[in-house]
């Protein structure tokens, strides 16, 4: 099946003045139906919306009056004059090293966990992975209640143990940690990921490593790391662009904590307490949406595109070879 | 004598290590299943709480307070909330049913030039956080005059979907190429071969498929948030959530019941259909 499409190219060029065959016309017609929707699609919502982003972000534009150019005003300002997007970009670096880290080791020690069971799998694996349907708008207003400082469990049981729980949502030295305890609650996808990676590799290779003498840390490293890194990979790059377009439970946690339960956003509440949940796509939702500096938005979209199609770059290159390597097969 | 003694004795050790074994593992297991089902219970247990109940310390509700699940859809319009959230969802789910069909079938079982490029740019659409392309978005669903309502939030899903295309996709690859062409000897047109064949064949994985978009939709809140944030009236779930507030706080045992409200559509459909999620996520990863 390969060699179809390089054949019909020979023909094309051994034979120009004919006409393409009928049955590779109808062909071509029927991918071109079956693909004119995506292909629209994708150039509405992808292809025009990243190019146009690119123009906005050298102009000022407040949606009412037309754009005005103004070179690399909005990119000299967002490096030199605006203090609160190197507040939203220090967040977003300390989520994406912290939640990516925490989020893989935390998927892939539960995953060890679940495999090695011999009864009660089904119920277990159910339990760990539903929080991860929940929405997270609701997840966060229930993490938010479980760690109120006054009647919250959390501290209560804390108390318990005799330790002194803390504001966490409202103390900005805790609220992002307490945000990242609410990922790992909903990591239940990467979880289910990493277990069917662990469960696909043969037993035979823990048999013969046994046999040779390795103990549990030998075999980890030497029989499941290497078949299982694939799939590491592809969560280390999930978890990275996960946290770069952080947004929902920031801003939801920011807000409910503070006290003004306004979801939809009252801007003065927005990355409460003292800027700590303030991430980079809320700080450009505000100043795009709400102060309507559309131009200043479009060059932090400019920046968070550059940043993550880097790491996107990763995984495709990752999914290609794959791809090539099935086509191989 | 001392042969056999020294032979039996790491067997039976061994046989203890496996049962210590077994008991860690299993404790470890049932401690994760607990630690991840709290913060649920803490939820409904709170909402049949009174209100001032549900502002103190103690876990277990004095006056279970089932009344509160009806009294949230008196204090809020929650019932248009949740047509919105049926609306948006069940909408987005047909649209993918259209659109993402036929393009996942022409990724996987056509051969064209071009092909590899729309995939990968597929993949690079599904990772691009949605807050780089909202800027020109936004401006052109103004211009339309269409902010304030459901359609800039639903009208995507009837072009690209990059996710269901990418996942009904690699779906699609497991079906072995033979059945198609068999159907195209028989005489079958592409078209006929994908409704025929393909579809009866592939309905597990669009199945999970429809149901992640199901899920992503209702769970969506960046989206509403920016096209309804200004109409109340277009809000769905996700965003009215956090609506309720007292004089000075938050009602807490309120806002946990239209939590439990909230949450509850994707556990009932994940208890249905567990094992095509599962399936699916499992589809998510590089592998497939």
């Amino acid at each position: 099946m390969t060699a179809t499409v390089p054949r019909t190219r020979v023909n094309a060029a051994a034979r120009p003045a004919r006409k393409v065959p009928r049955r590779d016309r109808r062909r071509r017609l029927t991918v071109l139906a079956f693909m004119a929707p995506a292909v629209l699609g994708f150039v509405v919502f992808f292809g025009y919306p990243l190019l146009a982003t690119v123009y906005y972000s050298f102009t000022r534009y407040d949606l009412v009056n037309e754009p005005e150019w103004i070179g690399l005003g909005n990119y000299i300002r967002m490096f030199t004059s605006e203090p609160l997007v190197a507040v939203a970009a220090w967040n977003t670096l300390w989520l994406v090293v912290v939640l990516t880290l925490t989020r893989v080791l935390f998927a892939l020690g539960v995953a060890l966990v679940i495999a090695r069971l011999k009864s009660g799998v089904g119920l277990i694996r159910t339990l760990c992975y539903l929080p991860a349907l929940a929405p997270p708008a609701a997840a966060t207003l229930a993490f938010v209640f479980m760690f109120n400082p006054e009647f919250g469990p959390v501290n209560r049981f804390l108390r318990l143990l005799g330790i002194d729980g803390g504001l966490w949502f409202n103390d900005p030295a805790m609220s992002k940690p307490a945000l990242t305890l609410l990922v790992l609650w909903g990591s239940g996808e990467l979880m289910i990921i990493i277990l069917a990676a662990l469960l696909d590799v043969p037993v035979s290779q823990y048999e013969a490593a046994e046999l040779d003498g390795a103990g549990p840390i030998r075999r980890f490293r030497h029989v499941t790391l290497p078949s299982i890194s694939p799939v590491l990979l592809f969560g280390v790059v999930n978890s990275i662009i996960f946290a770069l377009q952080f947004f929902t439970q920031a801003i939801v946690a920011g807000g409910v904590a503070s006290g003004s339960a306004d979801v939809a956003g009252n801007t003065k509440y927005i990355g409460s307490p003292e800027n700590s949940t303030l991430t980079y796509p809320v700080w450009l939702y505000v100043q795009g949406f709400r102060y309507f500096n559309m131009g200043y938005a479009a060059a932090m979209a400019v920046l968070l595109f550059v940043v993550s199609f880097a790491f996107t770059a990763v995984l495709v290159h990752q999914l290609r070879r794959a791809s090539s390597a099935e086509e191989n097969a | 004598m001392t042969a056999t003694l020294t032979h039996t004795r790491p067997v039976r050790r061994q046989r203890w290590d496996r049962r210590l074994q077994w008991v860690a593992v299993h404790s470890l297991g049932v401690a994760l299943g607990i630690m991840f089902t709290l913060p649920v219970v803490f939820v409904l247990l709170t909402a049949v709480m009174a209100s001032d109940q549900a502002m103190s310390s103690s876990l277990w509700p004095t006056q279970w307070r089932f009344d509160n699940f009806v009294k949230v859809f008196e204090r809020a319009p929650m019932l248009d909330y949740l047509v919105n959230s049926f609306t948006y969802s069940l909408l987005a789910t047909a649209g993918i049913l259209l659109s993402a069909i036929p393009a996942a079938y022409a990724l996987s079982k056509i051969r064209w030039r071009g092909q590899n490029v729309f995939f990968m740019l597929t993949v690079a659409a599904m990772m691009l956080p949605p807050q780089v392309v909202t800027v020109p978005l936004y401006d052109l669903w103004v211009r339309l005059g269409l902010t304030g309502t459901l359609v800039p939030l639903i009208a995507p899903y009837f072009l690209f979907d990059a996710f269901s295309v990418f996942l009904l996709r690699q779906f699609f690859l497991t079906i072995p190429r033979d059945y198609i062409e068999a159907a195209k000897i028989d005489g079958c047109s592409e078209f006929q071969a994908m409704v025929r064949v393909l579809v009866p064949m592939a309905k597990p994985g669009i199945a999970a498929t429809m149901m992640f978009c199901f899920l992503y939709t209702w769970n969506d809140y960046f989206g509403p948030l920016l096209y309804t944030g200004e109409n109340r009236d277009s809000w769905p779930l996700s965003l009215a959530l956090a609506s309720f507030r007292g004089m000075h706080h938050v009602e807490w045992n309120l806002t946990m019941a239209a939590t439990a409200v909230v949450m509850a559509p994707a556990i009932v459909l994940f208890v249905f259909a567990q094992k095509s999620f599962v399936r699916g996520i499992t589809f998510t990863g590089v592998k497939g």
